[in-house]
């Protein structure tokens, strides 16, 4: 009926190579794989004496954290200066935006300083979307968690933690465990499976924890753990936040451990061989029993080195993407 | 001043008139269709062969901001905004800073209306003290001062004995109450349509039922106190059931939705583009079907703008941070129109559920062509193409989707009272 622009595109260039990481939705296969092949050369790479790689020489990172967060700010902070970018740490949740900024004022401030490629959390879904339409052409922007939307590079470096274990995509049954409703992580995990070819995706949890329609993503849905992780390869945790039991989504930590709870009574309904995923950190005795999360199925602490490994590809890959478009562009004379 | 409108198509729901002649307007009023009254000298011709004439538009729902908001839009500037969209006669709703809910405000917009001379306004009240819910809001002094009717907007009635002592307050007077159904609980946080769209982007959903649910209250009270009510922008497919149910019953309700709902579904939210945020929201594909059958079986009397203006800060932030809505005002028309090239209605159905419509919502005497009614009209030209832009749009809010489209039906000339209030070639 109308021709309003396509909002998927946005992070590719005309040629589909990436500029900006906002999202798993909509990135075909090969270039998931180039990800995790890339990836995978640099986790070679810091097995090696000398760490660094020169791609991001002269660049400069901004890591803009509306939403605090140590982890996945050192892991982006060290992917970068292993590519040998200068780094901008901005924690923004307690300075400009507690005065009144606005994100638009911020986000034009730190233009002004020139840097490459902006990092961003926020709380916000679509914070990162945003942040892509409203800066100059020329700034790459990764996605580092916004609102409950997206969580791409934790989805990609889950994907190369399972590629490393399983050898591929194309056999594997994954069943994703737990608070759906409210993860940014789940919606990746679940645009990266199934663009990947992952033939089935499981969701387990109780309705509450469940959004609308979820089916619609072409995922199973079960509320039941022993039918939903029968036979599964994969099995992905989530962290189950303690507000959900005052906003009257579950009754007690104690009734969820004991129903949708990994023990290792409930792990054996699942394939023999399978891995346990966690995008940390964890709750021990609410959504995972310690024997299970410290047991030879876990592969929690893989999932944390791949996390540089990924955030290194990630960047270096837009970051040619924009040089790329930016030689294009001079060439047409724009 | 005497105006000679030639050769135009004349649709007037009314009169059930649908045929091309000349209309003649003499001191402010109708005069006569087809033969020039004796001794008719025209001060000004204006030709209209392939153009429509139809009575001015009534927009049952419109957000002038003014006082207190000026920074999204005064009452001049979407007045013109209205007259360049053919709309002559306006709901305004009471929620601005201060509220209407006392005399001096309603009469404030009143005055502020006739300085400017581009468009009725006629004010919505609150009816209940600032907006809060709890006390009533002096109603029949509101009346009195020119109210039109009375709404407590999106801000919930949470208790029902103030809802219907409310509703039994305002049925001693005969008064007009319009809600806009929400229920607080369930739409609380929510940004756009709980649906496979919300799931997706992780934005909070408003589920169908928050309006269901509370279309279903005031049914019930409205039925209890039989007041005078009309439900406006309804969303949801299942709230035309409730409505058409409520009338088979025999109850005397009414019921209008928003343009951007008959043609938009939340599908659009793809890629947060936060000129899709509205409340209520875009619906799902069923929720349009749903509103276009009610239309056509004329479960829903009305088709408004629900104009909303806002200034570009407002927009741009994150989609759920941003402030709903859509300014509608100057392409009501030519969205409308597309109802007509989808063959949903045939135009002078169209030109009734903006016309004569929404005059018997309001139970006004407006929104015809008869001799001697007052001569507001609007003349457009159904094949004319034009594109949105920031530039050329009246209105002070330029938060519309449709930015930049090309749309099919040009207003030509808006007559008020007898005089042009607007006109394009």
């Amino acid at each position: 009926m109308f021709n309003f622009p396509d909002p998927t595109q946005a992070q590719l260039t005309k040629d589909g190579q990436l500029k900006h990481f906002l999202d798993i939705e909509g990135l075909p296969e090969s270039l998931l794989l180039e990800v995790l092949d890339t990836a995978d050369s640099f986790v070679d790479m810091s097995e090696q004496q000398v760490k660094k790689v020169p791609l991001l020489r002269g660049k400069t990172v901004a890591n803009l954290f509306f939403e605090n967060s140590t982890r996945t700010l050192s892991t982006f902070e060290l992917a970068a200066k292993r590519l040998s970018a200068d780094v901008l740490n901005l924690n923004i949740s307690t300075s400009s935006t507690k005065k009144g900024e606005t994100l638009k004022d911020t986000l034009m401030t730190l233009e002004a300083m020139h840097s490459d490629m902006f990092v961003v959390r926020h709380s916000d879904s679509g914070a990162a979307h945003f942040i892509a339409s409203q800066v100059t052409p020329n700034v790459a922007i990764i996605n580092a968690g916004d609102g409950r939307h997206a969580h791409p590079t934790q989805a990609m470096l889950d994907m190369m933690t399972i590629r490393r274990h399983k050898g591929g995509f194309k056999h594997l049954k994954v069943a994703i465990v737990g608070d759906i409703l409210h993860s940014r992580v789940a919606r990746s995990q679940i645009h990266a499976l199934k663009n990947l070819g992952v033939p089935e995706i499981r969701l387990i949890a109780p309705r509450t924890l469940l959004p609308r329609n979820v089916e619609m993503l072409g995922v199973k849905v079960f509320t039941d753990m022993a039918q939903g992780l029968r036979d599964a390869d994969v099995v992905i945790m989530l962290r189950l936040q303690k507000e959900r039991m005052t906003s009257a989504l579950l009754p007690s930590e104690s009734e969820f451990f004991k129903l949708y709870g990994l023990s290792e009574e409930k792990l054996a309904f699942a394939h023999p061989e399978a891995i346990v995923m966690h995008p940390g950190p964890i709750n021990r005795g609410v959504e995972i029993a310690s024997s299970v999360a410290d047991g030879p199925k876990s592969v929690i602490l893989n999932q944390v080195t791949n996390g540089i490994a990924v955030r290194m590809a990630v960047m270096s890959m837009a970051m040619s993407g924009q040089v790329a478009e930016r030689a294009k562009k001079l060439e047409a004379g724009e | 001043m005497q105006i000679k409108i030639a050769g135009g198509r004349i649709i007037d729901p009314a009169q059930n008139i649908d045929r091309i002649d000349d209309l003649f307007i003499i001191k402010g009023r109708i005069a006569a269709i087809g033969d020039a009254p004796d001794g008719f000298v025209a001060d000004e011709e204006f030709n209209a062969e392939g153009q429509i004439v139809c009575p001015g538009i009534i927009d049952l729902c419109a957000h002038l901001r003014e006082p207190g908001l000026t920074q999204k839009g005064t009452i001049a500037s979407e007045t013109a905004a209205a007259a360049a969209g053919g709309i002559t006669t306006l709901v305004a709703s009471p929620n601005t800073k201060p509220i209407v809910d006392n005399t001096a405000v309603a009469e404030l917009v009143q005055d502020r209306a006739t300085d400017a001379g581009m468009a009725r306004v006629l004010p919505l009240g609150a009816l209940t003290q600032s907006l809060q819910g709890e006390q009533l809001a002096p109603l029949h002094a509101l009346a009195s001062s020119g109210c039109i009717g009375f709404t407590n907007g999106r801000y919930p009635i949470d208790s029902s004995r103030v809802m219907l002592r409310a509703l039994e307050y305002a049925a001693t007077h005969d008064l007009l109450v319009i809600f806009q159904a929400e229920d607080r609980a369930l739409a609380a946080e929510g940004c756009m349509h709980e649906g496979t769209t919300a799931t997706r982007l992780g934005l909070n959903g408003i589920p169908s039922a928050a309006e269901t649910i509370e279309v279903s209250r005031c049914l019930i009270l409205i039925e209890e106190t039989g007041v005078r009510a009309h439900f406006g922008q309804l969303s949801c497919a299942q709230s035309v059931l409730l409505i058409q149910n409520a009338r088979e019953r025999g109850l005397n309700v009414t019921a209008d939705v928003a343009i951007h709902n008959l043609l938009l579904t939340d599908e659009e939210v793809n890629g947060f583009n936060s000129l899709f945020h509205v409340i209520p929201p875009l619906r799902s594909q069923l929720d349009r079907a749903g509103l276009r059958q009610g239309l056509v079986t004329d479960t829903l009397d009305a088709i408004c703008s629900d104009h909303q203006p806002q200034d570009a800060i407002s927009k741009e932030a994150p989609f759920a941070a941003t402030e709903p809505g859509i300014s509608g005002l100057e392409t009501l028309l030519p969205l409308s129109l597309m109802l007509v090239e989808q063959q949903l209605i045939e135009l002078p159905q169209l030109i009734e559920k903006l016309t004569t419509g929404p005059a018997k919502v309001l139970g006004i005497e407006a929104g015809s062509l008869e001799v001697g009614a007052d001569a507001d009209l609007c003349v457009f030209d159904p094949e004319a193409t034009w594109k949105v832009s920031e530039a050329t749009l009246k209105s002070r809010g330029k938060n519309t989707p449709f930015i930049n489209t090309e749309l099919k039906g040009r207003v030509t000339l808006t007559i008020l009272n007898g005089r042009p209030v607007h006109r394009s070639s």
